[in-house]
């Protein structure tokens, strides 16, 4: 160990080492690049499979290019009500789970109490069950109740799901802010209401805002839990599903682009907000 | 003005559980006890016909044993293909994710942004696309086979070298992100002080960089692998009956054989395989810096 530190010592110039090689560096990027470039690769496929012209039943070939599939997004109304019923879920979920996963939030952030390392730890556990598992004892327990699978048992099982990452993104963003702001506002003689509302909320809001935003995609997205406790109710990515076993029609392709390139201005209009925030 | 203070704090004494009260019932009834059902359901008999089946609660354990031995070969598939996904989620994450915390200076946002992009478009689709990405008369398959680098099969499509490749880049974005906060954490002044004490790169690399990141690695790994395990999508689209996994086997059994207490058994399995691992792998590699 030390003869090989004194012979690195001896044959090396330091003022090589500190820098680091051009090459190497260029490989880095080169090797990052191309990282992301897989990450886009099924991406640039799904929209350019937006504009293709199926012959058969599956859009998984290139057959040629046409704009009809654009001009007609909701030729099935198939897709189109799944779609609906999947922003419905997402919203409705969302908005319960929000009021309950933000009221634990803020109880752990702002609050001592006794057992709260035992809350901390039991709000992980939702996050580490597989979708799987996670779908299978919902399902067990709508079957020992007798309960109808359908849009309630979707609701109550994205609740489940929800909570958890909504406590957690909450959290996250509020630690570290300055609640003597509260103090300050109580001693000018706000009472604890308009405190809440003048201080507390505002400074929490972006924190609800994006822990909203990421519990409605992550509704949005699921299939795995859905598919358990769904029923014969048919959500978007269950619509997907099915249409993989029978027919894969490219409005599938142009509706994903859309949502993409919605969730696209969404983020862009918010950074630039936020950015504007900062600057005026 | 006493008395109001004094019920004041009264009052922020309960107010706490009055504020956690509400999700941790949630929580309790349909997190805690579905996983009572699903261990009931696991050790009940079934009887009746496919479409009123029947279960009576009675120890049975023979599920277990069924479950174990049946499914053998998933089990191990399963966590084979988990395994190697994690670990290419490391070997793929980290450069971009070094990138993005040391070189990007200020495209770091747009390349972040750039990162989560994908994962907007439904998971199914992004499968489907791999669908036709790794198709037999694809572009991949000719240039790989040009090289002469195709698997055995002589195929992508349906072998266990697709499934573990849906795997992997379902999930990678759960290893870049964890990656990329603990390397941006990472004073540089550390770096340049290994190299002022005459460290190569690569020393640098190795004695300071890398342990550093070992809690993005840690997080990143247990975000891909438990996933990963449980996930029966990417074998069902990409893999054929010969890479399904256990998310397959429990999958069919609940919802189209209805074999509800062999369903329930093999997750039970599932879970408890998954835990046991994740607990040893926190233990060899920490866990302070987890949470």
């Amino acid at each position: 160990m030390t003869t090989q530190a004194i012979t690195e010592l001896a044959t090396t110039e330091p003022k090589k080492i500190k820098g680091s090689p051009k090459w190497g560096d260029l490989i880095l990027r080169i090797v990052a690049g191309l990282v992301l470039l897989y990450l886009f690769l099924p991406i640039f496929v799904i929209i350019l499979f937006s504009f293709n012209n199926p012959q058969g039943k599956f859009n998984y070939s290139w057959q040629g290019f046409t704009l009809n599939n654009w001009a007609h997004p909701f030729k099935y109304p198939a897709l189109t009500d799944a779609l609906k019923l999947s922003l419905n879920v997402a919203a409705v979920s969302t908005a319960f789970a929000l009021v309950l996963g933000t009221l634990v939030a803020v109880a752990l952030v702002r609050q001592r109490f006794r057992g709260m390392t035992a809350v901390d730890t039991f709000l992980i556990l939702p996050l580490t069950a597989p979708e799987v598992v996670m779908g299978a004892a919902l399902l067990t327990l709508f079957l020992d109740l007798s309960w109808a699978a359908g849009y309630t048992t979707i609701l109550i099982a994205h609740i489940a799901f929800e909570i958890s990452f909504i406590a957690m993104t909450v959290r996250a963003r509020m630690r570290g802010f300055d609640w003597t702001l509260e103090d300050a506002s109580m001693d000018l003689g706000a009472s604890p209401t308009r405190t809440f509302f003048k201080v507390t909320l505002p400074l929490i809001i972006p924190g609800i805002v994006a822990a909203g935003m990421l519990s409605f995609a992550l509704s949005l997205d699921d299939f795995i839990i859905t598919y358990f406790v769904s029923g014969s109710t048919v959500t978007y990515p269950l619509y997907v599903n099915a249409a993989v076993k029978a027919a894969v029609p490219p409005q599938i392709n142009v509706l994903a682009t859309a949502i993409l390139l919605i969730s696209l201005i969404m983020l862009a209009v918010g950074t630039l907000y936020r950015r504007k925030r900062i600057e005026g | 003005m006493a008395g109001a203070a004094a019920s004041n704090r009264q009052r922020s004494k309960i107010a706490p559980y009055l504020m956690i009260l509400p999700a941790l019932v949630y929580l309790g009834i349909f997190f805690v006890v579905p996983f009572y059902s699903l261990a009931r359901t696991s050790l009940s008999s079934s009887g009746g016909s496919v479409y009123l089946p029947t279960l009576t609660f009675n120890w049975d354990f023979g599920n277990y044993a069924a479950a174990l031995s049946h499914y053998q070969d998933q089990i191990i598939r399963t966590f084979t293909y988990a395994l190697v996904a994690t670990v290419l989620c490391v070997l793929l994450a980290f450069p971009l994710a070094y990138v993005i915390a040391f070189k990007a200076g200020r495209y770091k946002n747009l390349i972040l942004g750039l990162v989560i992009l994908p994962f907007f478009v439904t998971f199914l689709i992004r499968t489907i696309a791999w669908k036709t990405i790794l198709a037999d008369d694809g572009w991949v398959v000719s240039a790989l086979g040009a090289v002469g680098l195709l698997p055995s099969e002589g195929r992508l499509l349906s072998t266990s070298w697709a499934v573990i490749g849906g795997l992997t880049y379902n999930w990678i974005i759960f290893m870049i992100l964890p990656l990329y906060v603990s390397l941006e954490k990472i004073d540089p002044r550390l770096i340049e002080a290994s190299k002022d004490l005459y460290s190569s790169n690569r020393r640098s690399f190795t004695k300071v960089i890398l342990p550093l990141s070992m809690p993005g690695v840690l997080a990143g790994s247990l975000l891909v692998f438990i996933p990963a395990s449980g996930d029966f999508i990417n074998a069902d689209y990409l893999g054929s009956t010969q890479t399904t996994m256990i998310g397959n086997v429990i999958q069919k059994q609940f919802l189209v054989v209805k074999d509800y207490p062999a369903a329930a058994a093999l997750s039970m399995v599932l879970m408890a395989i998954i835990l046991v691992g994740v607990l040893l792998y926190t233990r060899a590699l920490g866990t302070e810096d987890l949470v």
